[in-house]
Order: structure tokens, then sequence, then C-alpha cells
């Protein structure tokens, strides 16, 4: 479980966050939606320790993390995987490379149990067989599947994700909400996606949070977002023509 | 820019923080290695021919009076080649070549996330891609220095064979004429320092890029210049200092 207190982000004169409190729980997909430039990423950040939180804290399971210093934080770090918008796969280093290396650095595993370890990863996500292939030779999917490969290598307690349906079409969407949902599942962990994919935030979103204007404007689950009140969720869930007739069915 | 240098200073700081697991970054020092050293061989072995052979030629010119002795063109292309035109020339060669690939390289890691995703690992990001290329330089950097030296002097050879400006053996006979071992420190010593400055400088340039392809090559210029001016500002303190 992790559990944000009070969070605030300013940059200069910018305040991007402002006093975000939420509890994410192990087993769910927890959603961070909002428009652009409501703070979703920066709040993704603040929980991850990418950015310092101008005030505020963040817990994983009961450990004060925003407290800690940078060796403090890398017995939580080793139990967080995660997916960059971008995949943020090492270019220089091969499908296989890119899952053993967090292997090759924080365990004692011999090569051939990284290696199984990497092929059982790769098979997770329906890539078998591509161990030897650099990212550039690799399909935006393909990629954001490789990203997973590498987030689950190390077993993680805690998965984040961002903007896991960028750039792709709406049936790989699908695919990689599927494997999301199904390794949150299967693995109970503690799932935080950032997105503004609507199929995502109906179909995968067990809990969801809605940031407007750096404040925390609404709470609830996929089925309580079709009938809320909240005009701002509204208007951002229910922009197009299309959504607002299929909510009309709902 | 006392907060540029403070920022500086603490990245390379960082930089040498005990490594996660030593045999991983041994093997990224490696790569370096043969990365800076053998990757910029050619290069280096065009120069140091080309800038020798010149040397000798024009101090050959130079010395058109009858009471100097021909092969003293021979000992002031050494010294020259030794001091001056093998380590800072090259070092402003390897500025541009290793310099530039190195702030690309880490800027482009920025401005993909490939950092972040170090980060997130529990990985000292600094300590892994910095340190590696801080020690690769100066350990392979003073090599390619020894390297352009041997060439150097083989060059200014060369044109002496093929112009007979000074007949060979005069330019071999000038060659060990007064030869001072303090040179070679000071040429190594300059070479230990150029490694640091071209690394570390370009390093953080590239570390703290942001934004995105525009801003890569900007830094990747800016490393290089900034590198070429202090390798400048610390061929005069050495020398003054040194010799």
């Amino acid at each position: 479980m992790i559990q944000i207190n009070d969070i605030y982000k300013t940059f200069g004169d910018n305040e991007v966050l402002r006093g975000i409190t939420a509890t994410f729980e192990a087993g769910k997909n927890n959603l961070i939606i909002g428009g652009s430039g409501s703070g979703k990423t920066t709040l993704l950040k603040c929980i991850v320790g990418l950015h310092e939180p101008t005030k505020g804290d963040v817990q994983f399971d009961g450990q004060q993390f925003t407290a800690m210093s940078f060796e403090e934080r890398v017995p939580i770090r080793k139990e967080i995987g995660m997916l960059f918008q971008n995949s943020a796969l090492f270019d220089s280093m091969t499908v296989e490379q890119n899952i053993m290396f967090p292997l090759n650095l924080f365990t004692n595993m011999s090569t051939s149990e990284k290696q199984d370890r990497a092929n059982f990863c790769l098979e997770r996500v329906n890539l078998k067989d591509k161990n030897k292939l650099f990212p550039a030779e690799l399909s935006g999917g393909m990629k954001k599947r490789v990203g997973i490969a590498r987030a689950i290598a190390m077993e993680p307690k805690y998965l984040f994700v961002d903007e896991p349906n960028s750039g792709l079409d709406p049936k790989t969407s699908i695919v990689i909400d599927e494997l999301i949902n199904e390794l949150t599942q299967e693995y109970k962990i503690t799932t935080v996606i950032v997105t503004h994919d609507m199929n995502s935030v109906m179909g995968i979103g067990d809990h969801i949070i809605f940031l407007h204007q750096g404040q925390k404007a609404w709470e609830g689950t996929n089925k309580e977002i079709a009938h809320t009140d909240n005009q701002d969720v509204n208007d951002f869930v229910f922009a197009s023509k299309f959504t607002q007739a299929a909510r009309e069915k709902l | 820019m006392f907060q540029t240098l403070g920022r500086y200073l603490l990245l390379v700081r960082l930089s040498f923080r005990k490594p996660e697991k030593f045999s991983v970054y041994w093997a990224e020092v490696m790569r370096e290695m043969v990365s800076i050293g053998v990757g910029s061989m050619g290069i280096i072995s065009i120069i140091s021919v080309f800038i020798g052979a010149v040397a000798t030629i024009q101090v050959a010119f130079q010395l058109s009076s009858p009471l100097v002795p021909r092969s003293i063109a021979g000992s002031i292309a050494r010294d020259s080649t030794i001091l001056e035109f093998s380590p800072t020339i090259s070092a402003l060669v390897l500025a541009g070549r290793v310099g530039s690939s190195i702030a690309s390289q880490i800027g482009t890691m920025r401005v993909t996330e490939q950092i972040d995703a170090l980060e997130i690992m529990g990985v000292n990001a600094p300590g892994y891609l910095i340190a590696p290329k801080i020690i690769a330089g100066i350990t392979m950097i003073p090599v390619l220095v020894i390297y352009s030296m041997v060439l150097g002097i083989l060059g200014g050879y060369i044109a002496c064979a093929v112009t007979g400006t000074i007949a060979p053996a005069e330019y071999l006979m000038g060659l060990r004429d007064g030869f001072n071992a303090v040179i070679i420190q000071v040429a190594l010593t300059k070479a230990f320092v150029y490694g640091f400055i071209i690394t570390s400088v370009c390093a953080y340039q590239g570390f703290y890029t942001s934004g995105g392809a525009l801003e890569v090559g900007q830094s990747a210029t800016t490393g290089v210049v900034y590198s070429c001016i202090f390798i400048l500002f610390a061929d005069l303190i050495i020398s003054g200092a040194m010799l």
C-alpha cells in the first residue's frame, strides 16, 4: 500500500500540486487521471522520488519514503518497477540485457538464472524469442511490453506506469492494459497508472483519482465515474459526443 | 557561475560514490576505455604525423643562419611536439570527438528518461554513467598522448626524408641532443588533467540537459566549447607551474 499525504509541489512561482492526499492499495489498478497540465506526471514523479515534494510525504507500506536519503531509499527502489511513457529502454543494450540490467546490479544470480528470469519475463509479456533485438528494432507496443518485462524482472511490490497507451493503436492499448491488470492481480502489486485514456479508465480503473488544477477533484471507481455529478470530471471524461452517447446507454 | 561550479563539483563527487556492484562498473570502464582509447587512435595518428612533419619543416625553414647547426631543428620539433602539440592539440581534437559523444549520449539518455529509469531502479546514475568515462579519460588520454608523441616525431623524420629540408641523420642527432625528461612529466600531467576536463565537463553538460533533440545538440556544443577553454587555461597553468 502507498499513502501520499498533503503533497505540494512548486516549480518557481508555479504551484503544480496543491495538497493531494490519497491511498493506493495493493492488488488494485490505481489510476491518476486529469487533463494536460493538471499535475498527473508530477505527482507520479513525487511518489517515486524523481521530484522531491515541496511539502507532504509519501509512505510505502508505512515507511516514510520522502524523508529518506538516497542510500536509505535503495531497498524500496528495488521493489519498484516503472514503465515510462516512452519506455526508456537502454538503447545500447539488447532486450535481454535491458531486462537483466537490474538483476546484474542487485542480485547474485548466475548468468543462466538471469537469462531464465529474462526469458520468463519476456514470455509473460508475449515477446518470446525477441531477446537479441535492440530497442530500435522494436515497434512502440513491443517497446512498452519490454518496458513492462524490465519493470517486473525484480518481482516488484509497486508498479508505476506513465501513460501506457500513448502512441499506441486501440488494440495494442487494450493488450497493454490487460497485461498490467493481469500482473497486478497475479502478483498483488500496488499499481499506479497515470493516464488520460478513457478505455483504460473504464476497463481497469479499480480506483481512480481525478486531478484538476493541481488538486484532487474527485475519487472513486470506474463504475462510479459514469454517474458522478462532478462537473470537472464529466467535462473531462465525457468530452466527446461518442462518450456522451455511451454514457446515456449505461 | 558559483552555482554552476558547485553543481559540477557535487556531480563529480556523486559520480565516485561506492558502486552498487563493482564488476558491472568495471565492465563499463573497460567499454569506455575501448571507446575513448582505441576509437580515437585513427584521428590521433593522422593529426600527429602531419603536425610533427609540419613543425619540423617550419622550424627548419626559420633556422636559416649558417651559425646555427641544422640538427637543432630536431631538438625544437621534439620539444614542441612533446610539450605542446601532442598533449594540447590532441586534447582539443579529443574534446570534439570524445567530449561531444559523451555529452550527446548522456543528454539523450536524460531526455528519453533513461536516466530516470536508472534512478528508479536505485542505481546511482552519475556513478554508473560518468565515473567510468572519467576513469577511462584520465587513463586513455595519457596513453593516446604518448602514442601521439611517437607518431609526431616519426612524422618529422618522414618530412626530413621526403623533403630533404634537413638530413634525416641531423634530425635524429637533434632528437637526442639536450633531452630533459621533465618535458615528458609535463606532457603526461597535461594529458591527465585534459582527460578529466573533457570527460567531466561534457558529462556535466549532458547530465543536466533538459528539453529535446535541440537541447542535446546545444549541450554537446557547450561541452566541447567549455572543454576547449578549460584545456587552454590548464595548459597555461601547468606550463607556468612545471617549467
